[in-house]
Protein backbone atom coordinates (compact mmCIF):
# COMPACT_ATOMS: atom_id res chain seq x y z
CA UNK A 1 0.00 0.00 0.00
CA UNK A 2 1.18 3.60 -0.64
CA UNK A 3 2.75 5.60 2.19
CA UNK A 4 -0.42 7.72 2.12
CA UNK A 5 -2.76 4.78 3.03
CA UNK A 6 -0.98 5.48 7.19
CA UNK A 7 -3.42 8.24 7.34
CA UNK A 8 -6.64 7.47 8.78
CA UNK A 9 -10.17 8.13 7.28
CA UNK A 10 -12.60 10.24 8.80
CA UNK A 11 -16.06 10.65 8.02
CA UNK A 12 -19.25 13.05 8.75
CA UNK A 13 -21.93 10.31 9.74
CA UNK A 14 -25.49 10.86 10.36
CA UNK A 15 -27.61 8.63 11.47
CA UNK A 16 -31.38 9.57 11.78
CA UNK A 17 -34.42 7.48 12.08
CA UNK A 18 -38.47 9.14 11.68
CA UNK A 19 -39.91 7.05 14.68
CA UNK A 20 -43.18 7.18 15.54
CA UNK A 21 -44.20 5.56 18.76
CA UNK A 22 -47.36 4.72 20.65
CA UNK A 23 -47.99 6.24 23.77
CA UNK A 24 -49.79 3.64 25.87
CA UNK A 25 -52.49 4.64 28.06
CA UNK A 26 -50.33 6.40 31.02
CA UNK A 27 -47.52 8.64 29.25
CA UNK A 28 -51.09 9.40 26.42
CA UNK A 29 -52.92 10.88 29.41
CA UNK A 30 -49.91 12.81 30.50
CA UNK A 31 -49.38 14.49 26.96
CA UNK A 32 -52.80 14.29 26.56
CA UNK A 33 -53.20 16.65 29.57
CA UNK A 34 -50.46 18.68 28.65
CA UNK A 35 -52.45 19.69 25.94
CA UNK A 36 -54.86 21.01 28.02
CA UNK A 37 -52.37 22.95 29.95
CA UNK A 38 -52.17 20.65 33.14
CA UNK A 39 -49.72 18.70 34.72
CA UNK A 40 -50.42 14.83 35.36
CA UNK A 41 -48.73 12.40 37.64
CA UNK A 42 -49.43 9.00 39.32
CA UNK A 43 -49.51 7.98 42.88
CA UNK A 44 -47.51 4.47 43.78
CA UNK A 45 -49.21 2.45 46.48
CA UNK A 46 -46.87 3.96 49.29
CA UNK A 47 -48.04 7.48 48.19
CA UNK A 48 -45.25 9.02 46.24
CA UNK A 49 -45.82 10.18 43.04
CA UNK A 50 -44.05 10.14 39.62
CA UNK A 51 -44.15 12.78 37.19
CA UNK A 52 -44.04 12.48 34.40
CA UNK A 53 -46.06 9.05 35.09
CA UNK A 54 -45.31 5.65 34.67
CA UNK A 55 -47.65 2.50 33.72
CA UNK A 56 -46.15 0.42 36.22
CA UNK A 57 -44.54 0.57 39.52
CA UNK A 58 -40.76 0.47 39.36
CA UNK A 59 -40.66 -1.79 42.16
CA UNK A 60 -43.32 -3.51 42.15
CA UNK A 61 -44.56 -3.91 38.56
CA UNK A 62 -47.89 -3.35 40.12
CA UNK A 63 -50.14 -1.32 37.26
CA UNK A 64 -50.81 2.34 38.07
CA UNK A 65 -53.50 4.21 37.51
CA UNK A 66 -54.53 6.69 40.38
CA UNK A 67 -53.91 10.27 38.26
CA UNK A 68 -52.69 13.23 40.24
CA UNK A 69 -52.79 16.80 38.98
CA UNK A 70 -49.70 18.84 39.69
CA UNK A 71 -49.19 22.48 39.73
CA UNK A 72 -46.22 23.82 37.42
CA UNK A 73 -44.30 24.64 39.74
CA UNK A 74 -40.89 23.13 41.41
CA UNK A 75 -37.72 22.90 42.44
CA UNK A 76 -34.42 22.31 40.39
CA UNK A 77 -32.46 19.31 41.85
CA UNK A 78 -29.85 18.97 39.37
CA UNK A 79 -28.57 20.71 35.98
CA UNK A 80 -25.91 21.42 33.67
CA UNK A 81 -25.54 24.63 31.68
CA UNK A 82 -25.82 24.86 28.06
CA UNK A 83 -23.62 27.12 26.81
CA UNK A 84 -23.28 26.49 23.15
CA UNK A 85 -27.10 25.17 22.00
CA UNK A 86 -26.81 22.82 18.75
CA UNK A 87 -29.22 22.89 16.34
CA UNK A 88 -31.19 20.18 17.28
CA UNK A 89 -31.67 21.68 20.58
CA UNK A 90 -34.64 23.97 19.31
CA UNK A 91 -33.08 27.02 21.19
CA UNK A 92 -30.35 29.03 20.15
CA UNK A 93 -29.84 30.72 23.17
CA UNK A 94 -27.97 29.09 26.16
CA UNK A 95 -30.21 27.58 28.66
CA UNK A 96 -29.79 24.48 31.64
CA UNK A 97 -31.12 20.59 31.00
CA UNK A 98 -32.30 19.72 34.31
CA UNK A 99 -34.07 17.85 36.66
CA UNK A 100 -36.75 19.31 38.29
CA UNK A 101 -39.51 18.30 41.08
CA UNK A 102 -42.98 19.63 40.59
CA UNK A 103 -44.29 20.53 43.75
CA UNK A 104 -46.02 17.32 45.41
CA UNK A 105 -43.94 15.41 43.09
CA UNK A 106 -41.10 13.02 44.80
CA UNK A 107 -39.66 12.01 41.33
CA UNK A 108 -37.39 14.76 39.14
CA UNK A 109 -38.85 15.58 35.74
CA UNK A 110 -35.73 16.34 32.80
CA UNK A 111 -36.79 19.61 31.31
CA UNK A 112 -35.26 23.17 30.12
CA UNK A 113 -34.46 26.17 32.52
CA UNK A 114 -34.48 29.34 30.54
CA UNK A 115 -32.05 31.76 33.04
CA UNK A 116 -30.29 35.08 32.22
CA UNK A 117 -27.15 33.53 32.99
CA UNK A 118 -25.52 30.24 34.47
CA UNK A 119 -24.47 31.96 37.29
CA UNK A 120 -28.43 32.68 37.98
CA UNK A 121 -28.47 28.28 37.77
CA UNK A 122 -28.61 26.31 41.58
CA UNK A 123 -29.86 23.17 42.79
CA UNK A 124 -32.64 24.37 45.16
CA UNK A 125 -34.21 27.12 42.67
CA UNK A 126 -38.03 27.44 42.51
CA UNK A 127 -38.67 27.26 38.77
CA UNK A 128 -42.07 27.76 37.12
CA UNK A 129 -43.29 26.03 33.66
CA UNK A 130 -43.47 28.18 30.84
CA UNK A 131 -46.32 26.91 28.43
CA UNK A 132 -46.37 27.21 24.66
CA UNK A 133 -48.52 29.48 22.88
CA UNK A 134 -50.16 26.67 20.63
CA UNK A 135 -49.91 23.13 22.46
CA UNK A 136 -50.07 19.68 20.38
CA UNK A 137 -49.70 16.95 23.39
CA UNK A 138 -46.32 16.59 23.51
CA UNK A 139 -43.56 17.54 26.26
CA UNK A 140 -42.88 20.74 24.11
CA UNK A 141 -45.99 21.96 25.33
CA UNK A 142 -44.28 22.83 28.73
CA UNK A 143 -41.85 25.36 26.39
CA UNK A 144 -39.41 25.92 29.47
CA UNK A 145 -38.98 26.22 33.11
CA UNK A 146 -37.83 29.94 34.29
CA UNK A 147 -37.16 31.49 37.43
CA UNK A 148 -40.16 31.74 40.21
CA UNK A 149 -39.23 35.17 40.95
CA UNK A 150 -39.09 35.98 37.13
CA UNK A 151 -42.10 34.14 35.71
CA UNK B 1 -58.38 24.37 18.57
CA UNK B 2 -61.70 23.68 20.27
CA UNK B 3 -60.39 20.70 22.77
CA UNK B 4 -63.37 18.80 22.30
CA UNK B 5 -62.22 17.89 18.61
CA UNK B 6 -59.30 16.08 19.97
CA UNK B 7 -59.29 12.82 21.00
CA UNK B 8 -56.60 11.41 23.21
CA UNK B 9 -52.91 11.30 22.39
CA UNK B 10 -51.61 7.69 21.48
CA UNK B 11 -49.12 8.40 18.74
CA UNK B 12 -46.22 10.59 19.07
CA UNK B 13 -43.51 11.40 16.44
CA UNK B 14 -39.90 10.41 18.06
CA UNK B 15 -37.44 11.21 15.68
CA UNK B 16 -33.61 10.07 16.40
CA UNK B 17 -30.99 12.30 14.74
CA UNK B 18 -27.57 11.84 15.28
CA UNK B 19 -24.28 13.63 14.20
CA UNK B 20 -21.09 11.43 14.00
CA UNK B 21 -17.43 12.14 12.45
CA UNK B 22 -16.52 8.55 12.80
CA UNK B 23 -13.16 7.43 12.27
CA UNK B 24 -12.56 4.53 10.35
CA UNK B 25 -9.15 3.57 12.08
CA UNK B 26 -6.49 1.63 10.53
CA UNK B 27 -7.96 -1.40 9.32
CA UNK B 28 -11.08 -0.08 7.72
CA UNK B 29 -9.33 2.27 6.06
CA UNK B 30 -6.88 -0.55 4.55
CA UNK B 31 -10.19 -1.83 3.33
CA UNK B 32 -11.48 1.65 1.78
CA UNK B 33 -8.20 2.32 0.49
CA UNK B 34 -8.09 -0.48 -1.39
CA UNK B 35 -11.34 -0.22 -3.16
CA UNK B 36 -10.42 3.51 -3.96
CA UNK B 37 -6.83 3.23 -5.08
CA UNK B 38 -6.53 -0.09 -6.05
CA UNK B 39 -9.79 -1.61 -7.16
CA UNK B 40 -8.77 -4.33 -4.84
CA UNK B 41 -10.76 -5.90 -1.21
CA UNK B 42 -8.72 -5.82 1.48
CA UNK B 43 -9.40 -8.06 4.40
CA UNK B 44 -6.82 -9.42 7.18
CA UNK B 45 -6.09 -13.24 8.90
CA UNK B 46 -7.28 -13.84 12.18
CA UNK B 47 -4.54 -15.37 14.50
CA UNK B 48 -7.39 -18.81 14.29
CA UNK B 49 -7.16 -18.41 10.15
CA UNK B 50 -10.27 -16.70 9.25
CA UNK B 51 -10.36 -13.77 7.26
CA UNK B 52 -12.14 -11.23 7.89
CA UNK B 53 -13.50 -8.24 5.12
CA UNK B 54 -13.96 -6.14 5.78
CA UNK B 55 -10.96 -6.56 8.12
CA UNK B 56 -11.48 -5.59 11.84
CA UNK B 57 -8.20 -4.72 14.03
CA UNK B 58 -8.98 -7.65 16.67
CA UNK B 59 -10.47 -10.93 16.38
CA UNK B 60 -14.16 -11.21 17.57
CA UNK B 61 -13.46 -14.16 18.62
CA UNK B 62 -10.72 -14.63 20.87
CA UNK B 63 -9.74 -10.58 21.38
CA UNK B 64 -6.88 -11.04 19.77
CA UNK B 65 -5.02 -8.57 17.42
CA UNK B 66 -5.45 -9.60 14.03
CA UNK B 67 -2.48 -10.50 11.64
CA UNK B 68 -1.65 -9.70 8.00
CA UNK B 69 -3.40 -8.07 5.56
CA UNK B 70 -4.93 -10.58 3.05
CA UNK B 71 -6.66 -9.87 -0.88
CA UNK B 72 -9.75 -11.63 -1.52
CA UNK B 73 -10.82 -12.25 -4.61
CA UNK B 74 -13.77 -10.08 -6.48
CA UNK B 75 -15.73 -13.10 -7.51
CA UNK B 76 -17.85 -15.14 -4.87
CA UNK B 77 -20.42 -17.56 -3.99
CA UNK B 78 -24.25 -15.98 -2.67
CA UNK B 79 -24.71 -18.23 0.61
CA UNK B 80 -27.79 -16.43 1.51
CA UNK B 81 -30.23 -13.85 0.37
CA UNK B 82 -33.11 -11.28 0.76
CA UNK B 83 -35.72 -9.98 -1.68
CA UNK B 84 -37.23 -6.91 -1.13
CA UNK B 85 -40.33 -6.19 -1.99
CA UNK B 86 -41.38 -3.33 0.25
CA UNK B 87 -39.79 0.33 -0.03
CA UNK B 88 -38.32 1.91 3.22
CA UNK B 89 -38.07 5.81 3.80
CA UNK B 90 -34.09 7.01 2.67
CA UNK B 91 -33.73 3.73 0.43
CA UNK B 92 -33.48 4.96 -3.17
CA UNK B 93 -33.09 1.84 -4.78
CA UNK B 94 -36.89 0.40 -6.70
CA UNK B 95 -38.36 -2.93 -5.89
CA UNK B 96 -37.57 -5.57 -5.94
CA UNK B 97 -34.07 -5.92 -5.95
CA UNK B 98 -31.80 -8.61 -3.81
CA UNK B 99 -28.95 -8.28 -1.11
CA UNK B 100 -27.24 -11.10 -0.30
CA UNK B 101 -24.23 -12.47 2.29
CA UNK B 102 -21.36 -13.51 -0.24
CA UNK B 103 -18.55 -15.34 0.83
CA UNK B 104 -15.74 -13.65 -1.64
CA UNK B 105 -13.49 -16.54 -2.62
CA UNK B 106 -10.64 -16.50 -0.12
CA UNK B 107 -12.58 -14.96 2.71
CA UNK B 108 -13.92 -16.79 6.13
CA UNK B 109 -17.33 -14.61 6.44
CA UNK B 110 -19.41 -13.24 4.05
CA UNK B 111 -19.96 -9.89 2.49
CA UNK B 112 -23.49 -7.80 2.15
CA UNK B 113 -24.26 -6.58 -0.92
CA UNK B 114 -26.34 -6.08 -4.04
CA UNK B 115 -26.74 -8.74 -6.89
CA UNK B 116 -28.43 -7.36 -9.97
CA UNK B 117 -27.90 -9.02 -13.93
CA UNK B 118 -30.47 -11.40 -12.91
CA UNK B 119 -34.14 -10.95 -12.40
CA UNK B 120 -35.02 -11.08 -9.09
CA UNK B 121 -36.46 -14.30 -8.21
CA UNK B 122 -33.89 -15.89 -10.07
CA UNK B 123 -31.70 -15.25 -6.98
CA UNK B 124 -30.70 -19.04 -5.24
CA UNK B 125 -27.81 -20.05 -2.64
CA UNK B 126 -24.98 -21.71 -4.59
CA UNK B 127 -24.86 -18.89 -7.05
CA UNK B 128 -21.86 -17.78 -8.10
CA UNK B 129 -20.97 -13.68 -8.80
CA UNK B 130 -18.06 -11.43 -9.03
CA UNK B 131 -17.89 -7.83 -8.43
CA UNK B 132 -19.08 -4.80 -11.04
CA UNK B 133 -17.07 -2.59 -10.54
CA UNK B 134 -18.01 1.50 -10.95
CA UNK B 135 -15.53 3.20 -13.51
CA UNK B 136 -11.89 3.69 -12.55
CA UNK B 137 -12.37 7.63 -12.25
CA UNK B 138 -15.65 7.22 -10.19
CA UNK B 139 -13.95 4.56 -7.56
CA UNK B 140 -14.68 6.20 -3.91
CA UNK B 141 -13.88 5.36 -0.18
CA UNK B 142 -17.29 3.22 0.54
CA UNK B 143 -18.48 -0.09 -0.76
CA UNK B 144 -20.61 2.10 -3.47
CA UNK B 145 -17.11 1.28 -5.42
CA UNK B 146 -18.88 -1.90 -6.27
CA UNK B 147 -22.15 -1.54 -8.31
CA UNK B 148 -23.45 -4.94 -7.33
CA UNK B 149 -22.50 -8.25 -7.86
CA UNK B 150 -23.63 -10.29 -10.58
CA UNK B 151 -24.05 -13.82 -11.91
CA UNK B 152 -19.88 -14.87 -12.90
CA UNK B 153 -21.14 -17.80 -15.41
CA UNK B 154 -19.20 -20.08 -13.23
CA UNK B 155 -21.41 -23.04 -12.55
CA UNK B 156 -23.04 -23.09 -8.62
CA UNK B 157 -21.40 -23.72 -5.99
CA UNK B 158 -21.84 -27.11 -4.27
CA UNK B 159 -23.96 -26.99 -0.94
CA UNK B 160 -20.99 -28.49 0.75
CA UNK B 161 -18.84 -25.93 -0.18
CA UNK B 162 -20.73 -23.01 1.98
CA UNK B 163 -23.30 -25.02 4.23
CA UNK B 164 -20.33 -23.91 7.36
CA UNK B 165 -20.82 -20.33 6.29
CA UNK B 166 -25.00 -20.44 6.81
Amino acid sequence: MSESSAEILTAPYRLKYSYKRTTGPVIGRFLTDLRDGKITGVRRPDGAVMVPPREYDPETGEALSEFVSLPDTGVVTGWTWVAEPRQLHAMSTPFAFATIQLDGAHTGMLHRVVAPDESVMRSGMRVRARWAAERVGMITDIECFVPEESA
Amino acid sequence: MSEDAQGPITMIRTPVDLEYNISAGPDLTLFLRGLKEEKKLYGRRSPNGDVYIPPRGACPVTGQPMLEEVEVSDHGTVTTFCLINIPIEGQELKPPYVFAAIILDGASLPLFHMIAGIAADEARMGMRVKANWKPDDELVLSLESINYFEPSGEPDADYDSYKEHL
